[in-house]
């Protein structure tokens, strides 16, 4: 079958990204991931799988976490988007990361901004999470390098530290 | 081969009129997209045969759950999190709650919603079970009007429902005479997180004096489409549990389902656990009681 679809214009779509309004000519089937990475070179989030099973492509959504390569980039329009680079200037974030340097919850890094931003997400929900609360909303997150050990450990401390502020 | 974006059509309409208005215009022209937790996986591997999808994400009409007095009403829209946020399906419908958590990780339970896996009509979805447990009707709707179906009938044949082209679902209703039952549902998969079972149960049951007063067994993952297994019911029912009933509902329920040799597992060890998941559910059911 060689029937070939005439080719879709593209169109306009707006949205928030990391606080800044942004309008771009796109197709409106491009992935959301796709478009932070080539069209505004937000390149921390990364492509693992592309079908949704390892949350290298997180991003927050309207707050709440998605996988970012199962988004059409028109189903986008008029949300507020947080990348893992937006999400650096918040120091819950900092604190994340400085917890996983500590406990050693990175090597290659390409889980590393998917694994911040769903852990980021479970504490905005859930400040003082269990460790199986921690292991069940982290498991969208699939890790190659660690064993999964440090990342729960440097994501409990985080906790420990807000529980006791 | 890796999806070309310019070749595919998306549209907002952005209401439910408004989609039903375009699916009547032109049916089976326009494949619908909610959260695209399906959909997406097929276009980026270069799988999906539609070229022009309309959004019905977060649609108003599609994202809502009523608490009527006899029933609650869930909206096809409603993702996984919505539905492991309700109180009132926490409280009336558990084995639905718990299906929605095993239902992918937090991102995926985000976008996924409960009428995509349902017309997605995959045999090993672990929402699917449960829905025929509680014995859902399904609220269809198109611009000709809307059609109230039993869940029970929906899948006609492996990924095959009764949904006409033009048509949605709009609810799903869930009656709430289940408050009295034993609820018990078993995933067996390779891992706890984001694995397709190899077998998942959906149990409820009623005892009295230890005998069966009523049962529903319902099972993903052993046959073409989610299976309510009817025969084993039949034998159990106003039957008392002691265990020749429990080694014969094992051996009943072995043969009524009807697994295949897949990548996850094989026709024999799913039929094999199939029936001791029902023993382990008998024997739950009667400790249950006891413990009472």
């Amino acid at each position: 079958m060689s029937e070939s679809s005439p080719p879709s214009a593209r169109c306009e779509v707006s949205f928030t990204v990391n606080g800044q309004a942004t309008t771009l000519q796109v197709y409106a089937m491009e992935r959301l991931l796709d478009v932070l990475r080539h069209e505004l070179s937000l390149t921390g989030t990364k492509e693992g799988c592309g079908e949704g099973e390892c949350g290298s492509c997180s991003v927050l959504m309207d707050g709440t976490l998605v996988n970012s390569c199962l988004i059409p980039v028109l189903q986008a329009n008029g949300a507020s988007i947080v990348t893992i680079e937006g999400l650096t200037a918040k120091s819950e974030a900092q604190e994340l990361q400085q917890a996983f340097l500590e406990c050693g919850a990175a090597q290659c890094g390409i889980c590393t901004p998917g694994m911040i931003l769903a852990a980021f997400h479970l504490l905005s929900k859930k400040p003082q999470p269990s460790v199986e609360d921690i292991r069940e909303r982290l498991a969208g997150n699939l890790c190659r390098c660690t064993g999964y050990m440090q990342i729960v450990e440097a994501v409990a401390k985080v906790a420990r530290c807000g529980a006791a502020r | 081969m890796r999806a070309q974006p310019a070749e595919y059509e998306l549209v907002v309409p952005g209401s439910l009129p408004a989609v039903l208005a375009l699916l009547a215009e032109s049916p089976g022209q326009w494949l619908p997209i909610a959260g695209g937790t399906d959909v997406m996986v097929q276009y980026s591997a270069g799988n999906l045969p539609a070229r022009k999808l309309v959004s019905i994400w977060n649609l108003p009409e599609l994202r809502r759950i009523d608490n009527l007095a006899d029933e609650i009403q869930i909206g096809a829209g409603c993702t996984y999190t919505d539905i492991r946020e309700s109180e009132v399906i926490h409280r009336e419908f558990a084995l639905l709650s718990t299906a929605a958590g095993w239902t992918g990780g937090i991102a995926n339970q985000n976008r996924g919603t409960i009428g995509g896996n349902i017309v997605n009509g995959s045999p090993a979805a672990d929402s699917l079970p449960a829905l025929l447990v509680y014995e859902a009707e399904l609220l269809l709707v198109s611009k000709r009007g809307e059609r109230r179906v039993p869940y029970s009938s929906f899948h006609t044949d492996y990924r095959k429902t009764q949904l006409a082209a033009d048509e949605l679902i709009r609810t799903i209703c869930l009656k709430k005479r289940f408050s009295e039952y034993y609820a018990h549902t078993r995933k067996v998969g390779a891992r706890n997180a984001q694995a397709i079972s190899k077998v998942c149960l959906a149990a409820l049951g009623r005892l009295s004096n230890r005998v069966i007063e009523d049962v529903v067994l319902a099972m993903a993952s052993v046959a073409a489409v989610p299976l309510r297994l009817r025969k084993t019911e039949l034998l159990l029912r106003g039957k008392r549990i002691d265990r020749p009933l429990t080694n014969l509902a094992r051996t009943t329920a072995a043969a009524e389902v009807q697994p295949i040799d897949d990548i996850r597992s094989t026709a024999r060890y799913r039929a094999a656990v199939a029936g001791n998941l029902v023993a382990e559910f008998l024997e739950q059911l009667r400790a249950n009681e006891k413990a009472k």
